[in-house]
């Protein structure tokens, strides 16, 4: 219950920033519910089942495409956006039977592949995808601040079904299931857990949010190319940002989307040209010192006089 | 039929590891309500027997018996729902779980939620420390503790056939006899166990039958008793007495 208070509250927040922000806020309010989407949807295979994927590029690009694709084919907007993320759900399936047996890096490693194939698959399919030359998805009959409003408003909604979603699994079976795997599957499997079932389920359903969040952001942006979509940075993010705020927790992924969004808008501008190794410090600074992420550290910091006394 | 008293029977069972074969043409019997032992030297294929029999490896040729019925393809899940369940080496628990969501994922599969409150409290019973511990997380206890808690979880599913793979392996004496006298109580009530155990004496002094395994193959098979006697076992596993 107390989840639910949190997420109407967090709904609450974002709905004020059109009525009172700027174009750059709202813009920056987009981007933050597009990064706590993305890492909502990462934190269902790597905080909940602990499989590490960096295959989040590979689904966002996927579902920037089929949507793009569909679209220029006629296909209005809304069921192009459904249908990219119905694609790479079973596309996730498919990879996930082949390598969710792989553990550790080595499940790191493959689903890191899976970016670089589909990106090269995407480049070389012109007739369909234009390739390198990218594609346009034109959006009519709108102004341009009607369309930031609505693309603020789908990106918000897209992250409160997550969050929802996030909730809903963690108090289910499946979460529970999922934190069994993570902790340890053997044990699991010998209880019956059907793991192979559950980490593909957490992979498809990850893959689901990624890809219409993808599928969203290639109508906003209204032009996608392969290097754009398929960045293996889409891969990066959502895992500093889960660690950030919390592995496997419910608002850890949006709290940490927050922080990190903040620290890219504030610290980043003044060190452009070493933005990447900034991205490797915080990450190697967070496995150090903060492995649990922020929120375990306020949880800490409010249980202390309780273990005192 | 002579197997429907058998529990569980493997008859010439093969498994291999990819392309490495581990056993070979495996045959023994568990029946109802007995306790048996698989003794044998490290890489003899004794925790991959019970791989096997839990449906966490696949055979590669013979057969595999539960209640008379062919396990062929079967999923852990089929196996624990055929009553075995399985104490894995190494006992691993859910470390960051306590004791007592520990023991209740033993019962994952089952529904019948007053049975398994009842069940939980008789695991108490039989483990009085665990349930002092029971708010603890599972990784924080001691390695004897773990292991009951492993055992417990695996009575929680109400086994008809308990294995235990290296019961005694790297506990202190003590915590080895209370583990004894709870695989005794466990016997009482009914549970057919199959013990894998390093410890060759104390395994055929608690058995009835024991199975010798040496590099994948039964070698021997017997009354306990009766092996503890075999100058030939004396002299390949218990050293110089």
């Amino acid at each position: 219950m107390k989840h639910w208070l949190w997420l109407a509250a967090f709904v609450a927040a974002c709905a004020l920033v059109p009525l009172f922000g700027n174009n750059y806020a709202l813009r920056l309010a987009t981007i933050m519910c597009l990064y706590a989407g993305l890492a909502l949807s990462w934190n269902f295979i790597g905080g909940m089942a602990g499989y590490p994927s960096f295959a989040t590029a590979a689904f966002f690009g996927l579902g920037a495409y089929v949507s793009a694709v569909l679209q220029a084919k006629g296909v209005p907007f809304v069921a192009a956006w459904a249908a990219a993320g119905f694609a790479a759900t079973i596309f996730a399936a498919l990879i996930g039977m082949a390598i969710l047996h792989l553990k550790g890096h080595y499940f790191a490693i493959a689903s890191l592949a899976v970016v670089e194939v589909l990106r090269e698959v995407v480049n070389t399919a012109e007739g369909l995808t234009g390739g390198g030359m990218g594609i346009n998805i034109p959006l009519q009959g709108m102004s341009a601040d009607v369309q930031a409003r609505l693309f603020f408003f789908v990106m918000l909604t897209m992250t409160v079904v997550l969050l929802a979603a996030t909730i809903i699994v963690s108090t289910s079976k499946l979460g529970f299931g999922l934190r069994c795997i993570s902790q340890n599957e053997d044990a699991a499997d010998i209880l019956g857990i059907n793991t192979t079932f559950y980490k593909v389920a957490a992979f498809s359903l990850s893959a689901f949010g990624v890809a219409i969040i993808g599928a969203i952001y290639a109508s906003w942006v209204q032009y996608i190319e392969p290097p754009d979509v398929f960045d293996i940075l889409y891969s990066v993010k959502p895992l500093v940002m889960v660690l950030l705020g919390g592995l496997g927790t419910i608002f850890g992924p949006v709290i940490g989307a927050v922080l990190y969004l903040a620290l890219e808008e504030l610290v980043w501008r003044n060190f452009l040209t070493v933005h990447a190794a900034v991205l490797g410090a915080l990450i190697v600074a967070l496995v150090l010192f903060l492995p649990n992420g922020v929120g375990a550290m306020f949880r800490q910091w409010r249980k202390r006089p309780a273990v005192q006394s | 039929m002579s197997t429907s008293a058998a529990k569980l029977h493997a008859q010439n069972l093969q498994a291999a590891y990819g392309d490495v074969q581990v056993l070979w043409d495996v045959s023994l019997t568990v029946n109802r309500g007995e306790m048996v032992c698989i003794v044998g030297s490290n890489g003899a294929g004794k925790s991959t027997f019970l791989r096997c029999a839990s449906g966490l490896l696949g055979i590669t040729g013979g057969q595999l018996l539960v209640d008379g019925e062919d396990m062929a393809g079967a999923l852990p899940d089929a196996f624990l729902r055929r009553k075995i369940a399985h104490v894995p080496e190494g006992r691993r628990l859910f470390r960051a779980m306590s004791v007592r969501d520990n023991l209740l994922m033993g019962a994952y599969l089952r529904h019948d939620k007053a049975q398994i409150r009842q069940d939980l409290e008789h695991v108490y019973e039989i483990f009085p420390i665990l349930a002092e511990r029971r708010d603890q997380y599972g990784g924080t206890l001691s390695g004897g503790e773990q292991q009951m808690c492993a055992i417990g979880r695996g009575i929680m599913s109400r086994p008809e056939l308990l294995m235990i793979d290296e019961l005694s392996l790297g506990l202190a004496p003590r915590a080895v006899e209370l583990l004894i006298i709870a695989l005794q109580t466990i016997r009482k009530s009914g549970t057919a166990i199959l013990l894998i155990e390093q410890d060759v004496m104390t395994a055929l002094e608690l058995t009835e039958r024991a199975y010798v395994l040496d590099r994948g193959r039964v070698v021997k098979a017997g009354v306990s008793a009766v092996m503890a006697d075999d100058p030939a076992i004396r002299d390949a596993y218990m050293g110089q007495l």
